[in-house]
């Protein structure tokens, strides 16, 4: 749909739409987040959440409890000690769930690909990753970028029909 | 009418309540396994390792040029110091002198990290304490210190700035002028913040007397920073041993007193914390008077050898002691490069004075240790 | 008061030697734990700080040397010791006189594999419990798997 659904209100009173649409519309703008903060790039995600880049604005809410939440933002390195807890947190979530992979080291292991015994090479080897958001640390504003860039993916979806794979 | 518990009946056991690795109030990955019996806390064990990075391993197979990015992430909150510290450990075994300008800078971003690395400090204790308004206020004048940082250097967190020899960048030419304009605004920002928090009665009824830490105990457990000058000890590697030129620069350490109710309980350190800041001001506020001129990269080495041996140099950093041991044979590669990180003792004292508290003042005590699981698990 | 004038205190105990070029004292490890008394009761000394504790390997894993940093506040000054061990001797821990010895002794036992006989709880800190090898060691390698997990070594991987 060319205008937002919001807008287009203000003509008519009446929107015909498909009931695809609509689910996925009120999916996307209120995707609230699953706090998983490990490392510096906790430390970005926090500072995306604060008052300079409001993170809320565009209807993502902090929640510490993986049952109440729709999307996982693994922000930072994810260690062979680590994996097991971040699979057991990721199945405890409920259905649809999203990952956002936030970093280097999250991405593909970061700046310790090489050396590193004990790091995990990319989340992507334990849960599904919908969204990579590259940088070291990624800026608040990227990380920003990825939620949105998330939102246009969840707007593909098709919720109602059952997917053929 | 006899009140006493019948053992027969009632089956009175110890339960094991795990705060996992995934909390919203342990300041990153930490794992602490406590006995309960009831509310009241008996015993703590915190289990940690869940951020391993491999720091000291990837020290053996590169360069000291390359080493510096790697030193930045192991305490992300106060990158600066870290680089700093390592700097000052190879410049030891190299044996070169720097020229004066690079030491005023040096101390002037070091002294603005510190004040940054409070203000998160100040604003996760108000928020583990409860009190939200403080975290918004302080994270946002912190935006204030990562922009003057990105305009020197270009990174929010994570800078590779200080180099073994020198520094990166000159200084941008207005940094001089926003940093004094930063400070005036900062100073009736600390105001607000006493006003919020300091004399607050609900988070004295909170931090005051809780969690205290006597001196001995916290010299025992190797508790270094403004935790331990919380407890009274007058311990600041910034006085005692000064490196750099800190010996030019006139401030007083603040010690914590029992103001509010013991000495060194939590709001002791929450308030050592509060007037670092204001000593942090005076400092930036000397240096900058007194700036010279020079070339920043004149004592850089071509390439950094240093001489066969071995070398502990130690640095006062936004969290206590940072000691950097380095054992050299001679190439450009360190043959074992060893970090004592500070959080890491302070977290052990954890066990010690965390007994017979409830679980919420759990919470509270282990934000006023102000721990860092990035340099803990290195 | 300098190496030298510390290096007297103690310098009844056999075992131990001074060197004053790199500023250290090498102690057996037999006598570590009566000069760590000594380090922590004698009033001129004072030694109220163990700092640091490091474990460093010769390059063959054969020979452990493991560096001890002590600091007073009082007196304001550090000395380094030294306690070089082969492979599979035990060090008395020190975990009884200063609490900070307790989480470094079991790193260093958890990166080297170096044994402290005495220690309270010697177990693994920073890697899992089931870890096998112990890391920082020159001989060690990476296994290929933990768990299931692949640990990729080089960029083939991702090739």
């Amino acid at each position: 749909m060319d205008l937002s659904l919001l807008e287009r209100f203000d003509k008519d009173n009446v929107v015909v739409e498909k009931l695809d649409t609509l689910i996925n519309w009120s999916r996307a703008n209120s995707q609230w987040y699953f706090q998983f903060g490990l490392a510096c790039c906790a430390i970005e995600m926090m500072a995306a959440a604060a008052p300079r880049h409001d993170l809320e604005r565009f209807g993502a809410m902090p929640r510490a409890s993986p049952r109440q939440s729709d999307v996982m933002i693994v922000a930072g390195t994810v260690t062979l000690k680590m994996a097991e807890r971040v699979k057991r947190l990721y199945e405890q979530m409920s259905d649809p769930k999203y990952v956002i992979s936030m970093g280097s080291c999250a991405n593909s292991g970061g700046p310790y690909w090489q050396h590193g015994y004990h790091v995990l090479k990319g989340v992507d080897l334990v849960v599904p990753v919908d969204v990579y958001v590259p940088g070291c640390p990624p800026r608040p504003e990227a990380l920003l970028q990825g939620l949105l860039e998330l939102q246009k993916k969840i707007m593909t979806e098709t919720p109602l029909r059952k997917q053929v794979v | 009418m006899d009140t006493t518990l019948d053992k027969s009946i009632v089956n009175i056991d110890e339960m094991v309540l795990n705060m996992g690795p995934q909390h919203p109030s342990t300041h990153g990955v930490l794992r602490l396994k406590i006995h309960t019996d009831g509310e009241v806390v008996s015993k703590i064990e915190p289990v940690i390792g869940y951020l391993h990075r491999c720091f000291e391993k990837h020290c053996e197979n590169l360069s000291y040029e390359q080493i510096v990015p790697f030193a930045d992430r192991c305490d992300y909150l106060a990158s600066m110091h870290m680089d700093h510290a390592y700097s000052i450990a190879v410049e030891k075994l190299l044996d070169i002198e720097l020229p004066e300008r690079v030491e005023y800078i040096r101390v002037i971003v070091a002294e603005l990290q510190r004040i940054a690395s409070h203000l998160v400090a100040i604003g996760t204790f108000g928020l583990d304490v409860g009190a939200i308004t403080p975290f918004t206020w302080t994270i946002r004048d912190r935006e204030r210190v990562l922009d003057l940082f990105e305009a020197l250097c270009g990174a929010r967190l994570l800078y590779n700035y200080i180099w073994p020899g020198g520094v990166s960048h000159d200084l941008s030419p207005k940094f001089i002028q926003r940093t004094q304009e930063f400070l005036d605004y900062f100073e009736t920002q600390i105001f607000e913040y006493n006003e919020l928090l300091t004399g607050n009665k609900i988070f004295i009824e909170r931090t005051a007397d809780v969690g205290v830490m006597p001196a001995d105990v916290g010299m025992n457990f190797g508790v270094t920073g403004p935790s331990l000058r919380g407890s009274g000890v007058d311990y600041d590697l910034r006085k005692t041993e000064p490196y750099s030129i800190y010996n030019k620069f006139d401030f007083n350490v603040p010690v914590g007193e029992g103001k509010m109710g013991t000495v060194g309980d939590c709001w002791d350190r929450y308030w050592v914390r509060m007037v670092e800041m204001e000593e942090s001001i005076k400092i930036i506020r000397q240096a900058m008077a007194s700036l010279p001129d020079g070339d920043v990269h004149a004592a850089m080495p071509k390439k950094i050898r240093p001489t066969k041996g071995n070398v502990y140099s130690r640095y006062e950093s936004a969290r206590g002691d940072v000691g950097i041991y380095i054992q050299s044979n001679g190439k450009n590669i360190p043959l074992r490069l060893k970090m004592r990180s500070p959080a890491f003792c302070n977290l052990s004292v954890l066990g010690e004075i965390g007994e017979g508290w409830m679980i919420s003042d759990v919470i509270t005590i282990l934000g006023s240790l102000d721990i860092v699981l990035g340099e803990i698990d290195r | 008061m300098g190496s030298k004038q510390i290096f007297e205190v103690i310098s009844s105990i056999k075992g131990v030697d001074l060197n004053l070029e790199s500023e250290f004292i090498s102690v057996s490890s037999v006598s570590l734990l009566e000069v760590a008394e000594k380090f922590k009761n004698d009033t001129t000394l004072d030694f109220d700080f163990l700092m640091c504790i490091t474990a460093l390997d010769d390059g063959n894993s054969k020979i452990f040397t493991v560096v001890y940093n002590f600091h007073s506040n009082k007196n304001n000054h550090s000395i380094e010791v030294r306690v070089s061990i082969t492979d599979g001797e035990d060090v008395p821990s020190l975990a009884g006189i200063w609490k900070t010895a307790d989480w470094h002794e079991r790193e260093a036992y958890d990166m080297m594999g170096i044994n402290f006989s005495g220690h309270p709880e010697l177990k693994r800190i920073l890697l899992p419990e089931d870890w096998e090898g112990f890391p920082l060691r020159k001989n060690y390698e990476v296994a290929d798997y933990y768990h299931g997990v692949p640990i990729p070594k080089d960029k083939s991987y991702w090739e």
